[in-house]
């Protein structure tokens, strides 16, 4: 592995350094995720799947790969830079690397970081490591598998149900100013009647210098386990954000997503879900709002391989002047799957002139006794009701935040009600004051 | 020759883990031409069941038993041809068929039953003139025979629609399922008219229902109690007054 | 030939303009196999073409050669070796012809029968040797002569290419360049004739124009080009097809249609493709790989797409509208079936550019048996298009449970004023529609034929009368065997 192609960015100065004894299977997933990578490089847009997104801009960024020793900036308290004060258990990672356990977990449960089970227990990750994504299509998360150093593990065994959300809060930190390259690899695995809820926030610490973290997460659902995955992304505009989820679900599971992007320069979430069991459902949704100079893409597979599973796809989100929003959802339907219910819907809203939103919403059927669709729309703000709201005395400006909010609380919605639904509500608000202000210091 | 005679039927229907259930548990009765039978009896009783074994609803098996229709072995003909040798069911809740304009479905139909008696298509002004009258009579406005069969219509526009096919596929047995279901009194008055119109000699009904109130309208020459799968009584139509001053309770032995 | 002669010669004499074009060299030898320059100055010299023809041709060719053949379509078919084809080919000789129907696939014959065709047409679609042909050929001339006495152009492109040079060097790859795609520039390399219409400024073509009036049309299947220009305030509806299966011995076709509509203008191009879909396996079915595109020149055009889809053994296509002129206006209406082992990958696409561009498609697609069906459309809002609007509606029908029915649609904008809608939905006939048309005496075949005929409903009513009928019966045809 020391002969590459120079050529190939991010790889030029070196992989990271896996420990000589790695065991085997492990050099042999590394090894095949380097394959795939070299082979075919960073994505461009002339690969379907990245059709809408280049990564072509990364070649021209001097990044290394980042040696794990960046920690929290001084006084750096990653509850400022997260959702806020909730009841949640707290974990923090600092370029993917984990920065602490809780303590008192209850039974069941095991939270650990991936370097440190590689190195002491390689068995209890083996069975499910690069075994859940498919990543021979996937550059970039073949990258990190030939790249990963760290991450979070998180077992819950059967029957256990981990009542206290989990937060993740992963901050991106370049002390020194240097441009760094991170790799997380994240594994979560709830055994049959399992459930937990995750919470993840993307953030950066103040100051950063440019970033590409290029994560995956697994996660493995056994029989009827539910996994609540509510994910806050809103990092610097240095960073560069690429996310790729790979779920499958057992019979009955339930894997049901939020994600909210506000902040990055580039922000893919890429997730892919394979409904593996009769009963099993799924709900993707999110919201998103991208201003000037950023890129924002979701990008979402779900693949009915079973008759009897259930999928819906909700995502609306809001472009103002100079950002460009990226939705692909895709439904599959395997032949035999039959009963399938899968639905998607996406919605966004060009706020102002030089926004651009790119959707493309895909069915792909083998089944006949299924009831799938999808709808799209894209337009402004419907003028009637910002009529309406001016006609009772509202100024256009509020009016117009006003009318932006509830397009995307809508959707917020999906967070179970309760303080994280408030903690994401006010993440909304507080984009849009700071789009308010921008517009009205500038018109 | 009786004009439907039914013996000693039983008949299952697959349930949700693809089990047989069995539903119709050895039905016996003889419907002879000019008469009008009710089936009464409580929710889950097998109604429905009876209604779709008659017209050959695929999902039922018959499990035992016999059933003739004018002279022939009605189980042994597909559902179309069923309709075509002259039975008709008027379903409780009749299926939307987008696109198609009522008007188009129902030459269709009855082109479908003269190419089966080797006679020519009818002809387009014949029809309309059939149908607009018929139309008249129930109460049908043209403009909902163009629209497509049953979308959008009210419950009442629908059950009204069903009695606009019967008459114009002239049946020789006419089978109303629950054909009350869903209607205000004038909407039933309207139906029941339209169906006593088409009382003759020769054409037989079964007229199921779990209310009396229909049977004031179109009043039966017998009335069959089933409960469970089976007919536990048969009278005249006075047996739909007792049923409805005593319950089903009284008559299945149960609370139903 | 005699005969056959001798009806060119009839219709050459009634309207005098056959004097050009590929009639006189009816008899000629085939150019040799495979594709090079040679062909195709072969093919120019038998048009007898100017000399910007046969540049415009060979630039062509020298960009194919550098082209790939697309892969990203949602279709498989075995490679195509283009050097192991006729690009020239004078009409058959009567010797490889089926001598009589005894020797056509009865298949093909039952489905005429089905749809009516007089016997005569039946040997002309089946392609048998048969002497006198056209009956219908004193009507065409009559119509011919009476629209040219209007003003109206309608003519084979290649008679166009020496009496209107100048309207076919402006027009022709205006609007599909001749870099366009593969199997398009391949078609300007090799095309060997099409339909040519221009309707002049403020008229309102009478009548529809019609393939079935325009003779010599058998030998013109395989690269097909047709260029219809509507100049301003003018109309014209041109119907493409025929609902008659139509077998052809050149597997691939590549045929490549421009619309150009001025200000205020309009262009309704109906197609009914019913190409010989192979056996029941797709062996011997047509490739159909073909590039229609209109642009919406003027102001207040409109161009006006209506497909009806039910044959070739691989489809590929995707009438599109650039919608440039302001308050222009593009439409597109899809009936694709599918069925045993037929694929199709069809849609459309709607560039806006104008200001309150408006478009709407919708697309109906139907697959049964094994077959493949794929919707994939493109709707683009460009910064400067103002106010501009797109609905789509796009419902897929599978009949059986080893079909497949995809939707790949693209919504591109980039002016918040636009607005969007898509909406698909997948379903079957649902047991209940089919068992309530049965208790109605209806047969399960005529059953299917008509809830089918019901969910397209929205599409085939877009046709022009005569050819909504027949299209109707087409629908019920193409779908047999496909239930029970």
């Amino acid at each position: 592995m020391t002969d590459l192609a120079p050529t190939i960015p991010l790889i030029s100065d070196g992989i990271a350094p896996g420990a000589a004894d790695e065991p085997a299977w492990l050099a042999d997933l590394r090894r095949a995720g380097l394959s795939v990578y070299t082979e075919r490089g960073l994505p461009t847009v002339k690969v379907e799947a990245w059709k809408y997104t280049s990564l072509a801009g990364l070649k021209k960024i001097p990044f290394v790969l980042d040696d794990g020793r960046a920690r929290l900036p001084d006084g750096g308290d990653s509850d400022a830079l997260a959702l806020g004060p909730d009841d949640a258990l707290r974990v923090t990672l600092v370029n993917g690397r984990l920065a602490g356990v809780p303590a008192d977990l209850p039974a069941g449960v095991r939270i650990a970081s991936l370097a440190h089970l590689l190195a002491t227990e390689p068995s209890v990750v083996e069975p499910h490591l690069g075994r859940i994504a498919d990543l021979a299509d996937a550059p970039m998360g073949a990258l990190n598998a030939a790249l990963m150093a760290d991450g979070l593990v998180v077992l819950v065994a059967p029957g256990t149900v981990l009542e206290r959300p989990l937060h993740v809060v992963s901050v991106s930190n370049t002390p020194d100013g240097q441009a760094r390259h991170g790799h997380p690899r994240h594994l979560i695995v709830l055994g049959d009647g399992a459930r937990a809820t995750l919470v993840e926030s993307r953030v950066s610490a103040p100051g950063a210098a440019d970033s590409l973290c290029n994560a995956v997460t697994e996660i493995a659902l056994g029989r009827e386990a539910r996994l609540s995955h509510l994910r806050h992304v809103e990092r610097a505009d240095t960073a560069v954000d690429l996310d790729l989820t790979e779920a499958t679900l057992g019979e009955g599971a339930t894997y049901d997503t939020f994600t909210l992007t506000l902040g990055g320069r580039l922000v893919r979430n890429e997730a892919r879900v394979r409904l593996r069991g009769g009963g099993a459902s799924t709900a993707l949704k999110g919201a998103y709002g991208a201003r000037a100079g950023q890129h924002f893409d979701t990008t979402l597979v779900v693949d009915h391989a079973v008759p009897d599973a259930t999928s819906d796809q909700v995502f609306k989100g809001v472009v103002d002047a100079g950002g460009k929003a990226v939705f692909q959802g895709k439904i599959i339907v395997r032949k035999d799957a039959q009963r399938t219910d899968g639905n998607q819907l996406h919605k966004a809203m060009l706020l102002a002139r030089d926004a651009e939103v790119y959707t493309k919403p895909e069915l792909e059927i083998y089944a006949d006794d299924v009831t799938c669709s999808h709808g799209a729309t894209v337009g402004e703000l419907d003028l009637n009701q910002l009529f309406y709201l001016m006609a009772r005395g509202i100024p256009e400006a509020d009016a117009r935040a006003l009318l932006v909010e509830a397009f995307l609380d809508d959707v917020v919605e999906a967070v179970p009600e309760g303080p994280l639904r408030e903690a994401f509500l006010g993440r909304v608000r507080a984009w849009q004051a700071r789009r308010h202000a921008t517009t009205w210091e500038t018109s | 020759m009786a004009l439907l005679e039914i013996k000693d039927l039983h008949a299952t229907v697959e349930d949700d883990d693809g089990n047989p259930k069995p539903i119709l548990k050895g039905i016996s009765l003889t419907i002879n031409p000019g008469e009008i039978h009710a089936v009464m009896g409580p929710n889950g009783a097998g109604k429905s069941t009876l209604s779709n074994v008659i017209s050959g609803r695929p999902g039922y098996t018959v499990t035992g038993g016999t059933v003739t229709y004018d002279g022939q072995d009605l189980l042994e003909m597909e559902a179309d041809e069923r309709a075509r040798a002259g039975i008709f069911l008027a379903f409780q809740y009749p299926v939307e068929i987008p696109g198609v304009a009522t008007g188009t479905f129902l030459k269709t139909a009855i082109n479908a039953r003269r190419k089966a008696n080797g006679e020519p298509e009818i002809e387009a002004v014949d029809f309309l003139k059939m149908m607009k009258a018929n139309a008249k009579k129930l109460g049908v406005a043209d403009s909902m025979l163009k629209r497509p069969v049953n979308v959008g219509f009210s419950g009442g526009e629908k059950k009204r629609a069903e009695v606009l096919q019967m008459a114009m596929l002239e049946p020789r047995l006419c089978v109303l399922d629950e054909t009350d279901s869903g209607l205000d009194i004038d909407a039933l008055r309207v139906v029941a008219d339209g169906v006593n119109a088409l009382r003759t000699p020769e054409r037989g009904m079964l007229v199921i229902t779990h209310y009396q109130r229909l049977l004031d309208y179109i009043v039966p020459d017998v009335v069959h109690v089933l409960a469970d799968g089976r007919i536990v009584k048969s009278g005249d139509k006075s047996l739909a007054l007792e049923l409805e001053a005593k319950g089903y309770a009284e008559f299945t032995g149960a609370a139903a | 030939m005699a005969a056959t002669q001798d009806t060119i010669d009839r219709i050459a004499e009634a309207s005098g303009t056959y004097k050009y074009g590929f009639v006189t060299d009816i008899e000629s030898d085939k150019a040799p196999k495979g594709l090079n320059e040679d062909t195709i100055r072969f093919i120019s010299a038998k048009k007898d073409e100017p000399a910007w023809m046969l540049d415009w041709r060979l630039k062509a060719y020298r960009h194919w050669l550098t082209m790939k053949e697309p892969d990203w379509q949602k279709v498989g078919y075995p490679p195509i070796d283009y050097q192991d084809a006729y690009y020239y080919a004078a009409p058959k000789s009567k010797d490889d012809a089926p001598k009589s129907l005894d020797e056509v696939d009865p298949e093909l014959l039952r489905t005429y029968e089905k749809l009516g065709i007089p016997l005569k047409e039946q040997e002309m679609l089946a392609g048998v040797a048969v002497d006198a042909v056209f009956d219908s050929v004193s009507v065409a001339t009559t119509y011919k002569k009476k629209l040219e006495e209007m003003g109206v152009i309608f003519c084979p492109i290649s008679e166009a290419v020496h009496r209107f040079p100048e309207l076919v060097q402006k027009y022709l790859g205006s609007v599909v360049p001749y870099s366009d795609n593969f199997f398009a520039t391949l078609n300007c390399a090799v095309f060997t004739d099409g339909s040519f219409v221009y309707v002049p400024k403020g008229l309102r073509c009478p009548m529809e124009l019609s393939t079935y009036f325009r003779i010599n049309e058998q030998n013109t299947g395989q690269f097909e080009r047709t260029l219809i220009i509507a100049d301003e305030g003018s109309y014209v509806s041109y119907l493409e097809g025929c609902t008659a299966p139509q077998r052809d011995d050149n597997q691939l076709h590549a045929a490549v249609v421009e619309l150009i509509t001025m200000d205020d203008a309009e262009i309704k191009y109906s197609t009914v493709q019913n190409w010989y879909p192979g056996d029941s396996e797709g062996k011997g079915g047509i490739y159909n790989f073909v590039t229609k595109r209109g642009a919406c020149r003027g102001k207040n055009s409109k161009i006006s797409w209506t497909q009806v889809e039910t044959g070739s053994a691989v489809t590929w296509k995707y009438p599109s509208c650039i919608l440039q002129g302001d308050n222009s206006v593009g439409e597109f209406y899809s009936v694709a079936i599918t069925n045993n082992a037929q694929q199709a990958d069809t849609g459309t696409k709607m560039i806006h550019i104008g200001k309150n561009t408006r478009s709407r498609i919708i697309s109906k697609g139907i697959s049964a048996g094994r077959a493949d069906q794929t919707y994939r459309g493109l709707v683009r809002m460009l910064p400067k298009a103002e106010g501009a609007r797109n609905h789509t509606q796009c419902d897929s029908l599978l009949i059986g449970d080893q079909c497949g029915a995809h939707t790949v649609p693209y919504i591109e904008s980039r002016n918040p004023t636009a607005q969007v809608e898509h909406e698909a939905t997948t379903s079957r006939i649902s047991d209940d529609q089919l068992f309530y048309c049965l208790q109605r005496g209806i047969p399960e075949e005529d059953a299917v034929a008509l809830i089918v005929n019901g969910f397209c409903k929205e599409v085939l009513q877009t046709l022009p009368m005569e050819f909504a009928v027949e299209a109707q019966k087409l629908v019920g045809i193409s779908l047999e065997g496909s239930v029970g």
